[in-house]
């Protein structure tokens, strides 16, 4: 069979998936809104136990990160692998550098017992609870898809490498940054959401 | 008699190993007969754990089997039959034989992508069914997986709702692949409103598999982070809210329902203006009731909640919205039962099925606003009036809309004809069966005999023992339809490309269609059910 190539198909069938994964996050910003409408004081004061500075670091990280997502797209049309390919590792770096900076955030807050189940967060009420709950799933579920698509990243690296992804045939590469940006995104409305609400 | 006295198409051997050519096939006729067979597989655990079931409840008490293993075949009677059977049944293993071949394309657009969806649609079934043999137990909540219970009972849920998740994914990429196919991929001359009603169908579907299951993927995850690191979302002690699992699940499920129900209205539109020589009354109100379906059917999730404390203005809202979602399915009756008016009709068994279809919908279709209302929902509700009105529905309406495709499609896959007078048997053995089976239980619902109760009193048994009754001749039907296509499969007469005498595009193949689908992209000229270009001879 020919191979089959349709740019405007791929994109399109990209698109529809990113707006699956904005609704996968859509049910738990509902179950945050409801949750804030029912402990609103509660939430305030469990908000200012995060970290704001490592939540703002964080923020400006996966935004460069992006950016190199997006030139690494630019480099290919224009012609230069290399270029790509260099920005895909500055990419992948600085997407280990968020997943460091929130392994220093969690694994601080777990040693001070606040961690569903843990000692000091069942001491509180119930709405600080539901805080650290949703807190954990969603920053949790967030880094599950940096992974991912630091994933789809180092696929779509081999694809430029071996020349299947090439100047005239980039629509992996963009996909892959499209992916990339909706991941920055999503944290771009958790961040204000868990750490700015006070 | 030989397999060589039918041309072999695209079922044929290849060059390679026979296992690995199919099981790492891109071709979507290929993946579709592979979806196919392994629905009816799973579809033939899923009876026989119903026929249980009805055995079991034959008298009041312990018949033969337990209470928890009662309660974990009822689960596993609905995990499967929902989720393995028929959410995927007609999208994705008729969807994927006959979408392209109706478009005129040669695939569908991410052929990859679609083998894909079938392997996490195997890895999904096999995750679900491993959680019968592993862990604590099989899962005893119900296919529903209500919390509390689900976030506490020691039976194995979180490998069954990880399952769950992974045919999740399976339904959101076979969608993806449908809606992309259906903009990108039609034949020249293949405009919006040439495309059949079996497309439209799916076109709509995919929106909802789309749209719906991200909001079932995040409640099984939510689900599993619950009961394995405890983090009480779903827990009023610890801030949660157990209300908001059922919104959740909901909002999923029950645009789920309609995945289920819009590709059979398809295979019905399909069906019928061929068996009655007469073009689809209202062709453009079809289309848009299976639209408006679609969009309607995602507002009304809430009336499976009245009785669980909301407000009584969003029961009266979602009451109201119910209602409306009937307007466009009893559109669609009326359109199929004008179309027959005055028809040439041949009552050939894909037209039986689909009559049937429309009959045993109707059945359920009707109770479903007794169901809708809040008044009388709050009697009837959580009661066997319940289980006959989806059982109706997703058996009569979806199941025979699959039933009806078999017959209608089978001569095309095969390229042989079954036994047509032992098909309408089996059709109208199923129709008695199906109503013998599920109308006993509207009485008992009536009665106030509560669902999913593993005893029941003195009272009911009289009914409760018809509808076993009717359990056995439905798969007396089953069992007879099971046996003519198979036994066809092999031994049937051969047939040509067109023995329906059909307009749409699959029939102008060969039977079964070759490898490549068309060997010269098809020009089409006019709609789907304009008969005057047919000729005669296409039949032989």
């Amino acid at each position: 069979m020919t191979e089959h190539r349709d740019y405007l198909g791929a994109k399109m069938g990209m698109w529809i998936f990113l707006f699956t994964e904005i609704l996968l996050f859509g049910g738990l910003f509902v179950l945050y809104s409801v949750t804030l409408g029912r402990y609103p004081t509660e939430f305030h004061e469990a908000s200012k136990l995060l970290d704001v500075t490592m939540g703002t670091t964080n923020t400006m990280v996966l935004i460069t990160s992006s950016l190199f997502a997006a030139l690494s797209v630019v480099g290919l049309r224009k012609g230069s692998r290399k270029v790509a390919k260099t920005c895909i590792f500055l990419t992948l770096t600085l997407a280990c550098c968020f997943l460091v900076i929130k392994y220093f955030e969690w694994s601080h807050k777990i040693h001070a017992g606040i961690y569903p189940g843990g000692g000091t967060l069942t001491q509180w009420e119930p709405g600080k609870q539901a805080f650290f709950s949703l807190y954990y799933t969603m920053t949790g579920l967030h880094g599950l898809h940096v992974i991912l698509g630091m994933g789809v990243f180092l696929w779509v690296w081999t694809r430029i490498a071996v020349g299947t992804c090439t100047p005239e045939h980039f629509v992996a590469l963009e996909n892959a940054g499209l992916y990339w940006h909706l991941v920055d995104l999503i944290w771009i409305y958790l961040f204000p959401l868990y750490y700015l609400i006070t | 008699m030989t397999t060589d006295a039918v041309n072999a198409g695209f079922m044929a051997p290849g060059g390679k190993s026979w296992l690995r050519e199919w099981l790492f096939t891109v071709d979507h006729k290929r993946i579709g007969m592979l979806y196919l067979w392994c629905i009816t597989a799973f579809f033939v655990v899923g009876v026989f754990l119903g026929l249980l079931l009805r055995l079991e409840l034959f008298w009041p008490g312990r018949d033969f089997i337990g209470q928890q293993t009662y309660n974990a075949v009822f689960t596993l009677h609905g995990v499967i039959m929902i989720f393995i059977v028929v959410i995927p049944s007609i999208p994705a293993a008729f969807g994927n034989i006959f979408l392209p071949l109706q478009l005129g394309a040669e695939d569908v657009a991410f052929p990859k992508l679609n083998m894909f969806s079938f392997w996490l649609y195997v890895i999904g079934g096999a995750t679900a069914l491993a959680s019968l043999f592993s862990g604590g137990g099989a899962p005893d909540t119900g296919w529903t997986f209500y919390v509390p219970f689900s976030a506490v009972t020691t039976t194995n849920v979180s490998v069954a709702v990880a399952g769950v998740f992974i045919l999740g994914f399976s339904s959101i990429l076979t969608g993806l692949n449908f809606i992309v196919t259906i903009h990108r991929l039609r034949a020249p001359g293949l405009t919006w409103t040439r495309l059949t009603l079996f497309a439209w169908a799916l076109y709509a579907t995919a929106w909802i598999q789309v749209l719906a299951t991200p909001i079932l993927s995040i409640t099984v995850i939510l689900i599993i982070v619950e009961r394995l690191l405890g983090m009480g979302i779903f827990d009023p002690a610890r801030g949660g809210d157990p209300i908001l699992y059922q919104h959740l699940f909901w909002i999923y499920s029950h645009p789920a329902v309609y995945i289920m129900i819009l590709p059979a209205m398809g295979v019905v539109s399909d069906i019928i203006p061929v068996f009655c020589r007469k073009s689809i009354f209202g062709y453009k109100t079809i289309v848009g009731s299976s639209l408006a379906i679609a969009f309607a059917g995602s507002l009304v999730w809430a009336h499976h909640m009245f009785v669980s404390g909301m407000s009584d203005t969003a029961v009266m809202v979602f009451s109201f919205l119910t209602f409306i979602v009937a307007v466009p399915s009893a559109v669609k009756v009326f359109n199929w039962l004008s179309t027959m008016y005055k028809g040439s009709i041949r009552l050939e068994p894909p037209l039986v099925f689909a009559l049937g279809f429309i009959f045993l919908f109707a059945m359920g279709g009707i109770t479903g606003l007794v169901l809708g209302s809040a008044g009388t929902d709050m009697h009837v509700h959580d009661t066997y009036f319940v289980v006959g009105h989806f059982h109706y529905v997703i058996f009569g309406g979806t199941g025979f809309g699959m039933f009806a495709a078999i017959h209608y499609w089978f001569p095309k896959m095969y390229g042989r004809m079954y036994n047509r007078r032992m098909a309408t048997t089996a059709a109208l053995i199923l129709i008695v069966g199906l109503n013998g089976l599920y109308f006993p239980m509207y009485l008992l619902g009536l009665e106030g005999m509560p669902r999913r109760y593993y005893d029941y009193l003195p009272q009911f048994t009289s009914l409760h023992q018809l509808s076993t009754y009717g359990s056995w001749i439905t798969f007396a039907g089953l069992a007879l339809m099971l046996y003519n296509l198979i036994h066809s499969r092999y031994r049937g007469a051969p047939v040509g490309r067109n023995p329906w005498k059909a307009a749409t595009l699959e029939w102008t193949l060969p039977s079964p269609p070759p490898t490549h689908n068309f060997d010269t992209e098809p020009v089409v000229t006019h709609g789907p059910y304009d008969f005057s270009e047919v000729r005669d001879d296409d039949g032989a």
